[in-house]
């Protein structure tokens, strides 16, 4: 088994290969205006890393979100590209299941990262590989307590200390913790979600005013 | 279609067209579209994120059925062309992303191509090898250019623009006065057809002696109409939409190909070439056929379904660049929304060496 993950959701550009026992290989970039330059040289660096070539894989893990729209779809569209290209599968993941594994608390906790806008993406767990309930996009504020009193994880903690007192690392996520999370499920034939994007927000659309008028009243 | 003539996908998602086409040298093989166009309608206008969404939803599958419908396989691509500008900076991002993967996977060369370019080669597809220099005029919601293009892979220079909207905008606004919906250039050329173009005298922007002779400007006509438009309505007459759109139409028509013949005849250039989604309108190339001929000059529109944005045009630039050896892209190439006209590519930075250019070197199938 050769799995090649990649996760563009969050600032962090990550890519790992793991061969169903142990990473192999993994990178990680945080820039989060580059996604798209940066995304297939790290999938070229971690297989060259490897001395493998991309016809050697054998399923694609891709984070899926939730993210800010525009990282987010550069990982699902190269995911979903290789694995139309290799004929392999495409699993699906919760961009917070993967800090959620690579934090490694076994008791309870919530994953934050960055919406944008003042907002965070969260999720409550009951321990690293559990997950407890569905992703969403608030106002720290406005969650601050249901979180009290337990650690909470991920750069969306890090970033609002007065509401997150007990925040966590890592920071960002890792694609090894995601590949490593994915070995496992596929060992234990545990589902996985379609490889399409958790955006949890509408499209910033705005309808035009009806027809306003020109002349002069 | 000669069989060593370079084989080419080209992908296309600068804004609501999520575009694959698949061709040989200068023959159309395959030319598969999916348009989110349906679900801007109510916005009146195309909706960035909208369009993104819909380009990831629909990538995969249309690059499945362009090469289904082309017959072909596709280890036997000579190369992977995509727009990497100018357009949607969002939309962009999701083609050339997905370009880069396939073109990756499959071990190919990578050409980042430019959009306007595209529109102009896409006619090698319909009448042939484009004629050096050919004259374009690419009118379309994005834009309305002038260029003169020697050599479409390396050398297009712009002669005008427009300084305010694109002239399929000003079809789209004046459709929205009139309440005929989004998109705006179908429904009025169709309204047209039965008004009188000289019903209205509607003013010709920058066509003045001292103006640029090459820009256009459509903003004072679009206030213009509305303006006749309002008085009407105000004084409580109905509005003659035929003649209201034929007038318009004419104004828009009128400019267009006015200053498209007068650049050709400056340059000395015998070819017009007229691409972009305004170039399906019936009036436009009715006019420009009948002032070509007067001026001797041998007009080009491809069939409609070519003007508007799609793959094949980018695919036929890409094989272009096959053909005439140009150096392709690198995996680092980026969505770039205002990549210039001036450039055709975006050739790799081949001189910093980098690990990933050895890949080309590489065979992965091996
Ligand atoms: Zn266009």
């Amino acid at each position: 088994m050769l799995l090649l993950a990649v996760d563009t959701a969050t600032p962090a550009v990550t890519v790992a290969l793991h061969d169903g026992t142990d990473v192999v290989a993994e990178t990680s970039q945080v820039d989060a205006r580059r996604h798209g330059e940066l995304l297939l040289p790290a999938v070229h660096k971690v297989l060259a890393e490897a001395g493998l070539k991309l016809d050697a894989v054998t399923g694609l893990v891709v984070g899926v979100g939730p993210g800010p729209y525009t990282g987010l779809r550069v990982g699902l569209v190269t995911a979903a590209t290789f694995g139309s290209v290799l004929g392999v599968p495409v699993h699906g993941l919760c961009t917070l299941d993967g800090l959620a594994y690579a934090c490694g608390i076994e008791g309870p906790f919530v994953v934050a990262t960055d919406a944008r806008r003042k907002e965070v993406y969260w999720a409550r767990y009951d321990d690293f590989r559990t997950r407890v309930s569905e992703p969403s996009v608030d106002r720290p504020a406005d969650i601050a307590e249901q979180v009290a009193g337990v650690p909470v994880v991920g750069a969306g903690a890090l970033l609002y200390p007065e509401v997150f007192p007990d925040a966590r690392g890592p920071e960002h996520q890792s694609s090894a913790a995601l590949a490593s999370l994915a070995a496992e499920r596929l060992a234990a034939g545990a589902e996985f979600l379609p490889p399409t994007p958790l955006y949890l927000r509408r499209p910033d659309a705005q309808v035009p005013k009806n027809y306003k008028v020109v002349t002069p009243q | 279609m000669a069989a060593d003539e370079p084989l080419v996908l080209g992908i296309e998602t600068s804004c609501d067209e999520t575009g694959v086409g698949i061709v040989r040298g200068t023959t159309l093989l395959a030319d598969a579209v999916a348009s989110s166009v349906d679900t801007h309608a109510r916005f009146g206008g195309v909706v960035p994120e909208i369009a993104s969404r819909a380009h990831l939803e629909a990538m995969v599958p249309t690059i499945e059925r362009a090469l289904k419908t082309a017959g072909i396989s596709a280890k036997d691509l000579d190369g992977i062309a995509v727009t990497a500008g100018p357009g949607l900076a969002g939309a962009l991002l999701v083609g050339v992303s997905a370009a880069k993967a396939y073109a990756y996977a499959l071990n190919k060369p990578l050409y980042g191509v430019n959009h306007l370019a595209s529109h102009i080669c896409v006619d090698q597809l319909e009448h042939g090898p484009l004629p050096e220099p050919t004259m374009a005029l690419l009118v379309s919601g994005g834009h309305s250019s002038l260029l003169l293009a020697p050599d479409i892979t390396a050398d297009v220079r712009p002669m005008g623009a427009t300084i305010d909207d694109a002239a399929g905008e000003a079809f789209d606004k004046i459709a929205r006065v009139l309440d005929l919906g989004f998109p705006g250039g179908p429904v009025i050329d169709r309204l047209a057809k039965e008004g009188d173009p000289t019903a209205i005298a509607f003013p010709r922007g920058l066509t003045g002696p001292r103006d640029a002779a090459y820009d256009f400007s459509f903003s004072g006509l679009k206030t213009a109409v509305a303006r006749w438009i309002e008085a009407k309505r105000r004084a409580g007459e109905d509005v003659p939409v035929r003649d209201v759109a034929a007038s318009f139409q004419e104004a828009v028509v009128d400019v267009l190909t006015r200053k498209a013949v007068r650049a050709c005849k400056d340059e000395g250039v015998d070819h017009l070439m007229i691409g972009g989604g305004v170039a399906a309108n019936s009036r436009l190339r009715a006019l420009a056929q009948e002032r070509c001929e007067r001026a001797g000059i041998r007009l080009r529109v491809p069939r409609p379904g070519l003007c508007t944005d799609n793959g094949a045009m980018v695919a036929a630039l890409g094989a272009e660049m096959v053909a005439r050896n140009r150096p392709a892209s690198d995996l680092e190439l980026s969505a770039d929304s205002s990549l210039p006209v001036t450039d055709p590519h975006v050739p790799g930075h081949s001189h910093d060496h980098d690990h990933v250019h050895e890949i080309s070197k590489e065979n992965l199938y091996s």
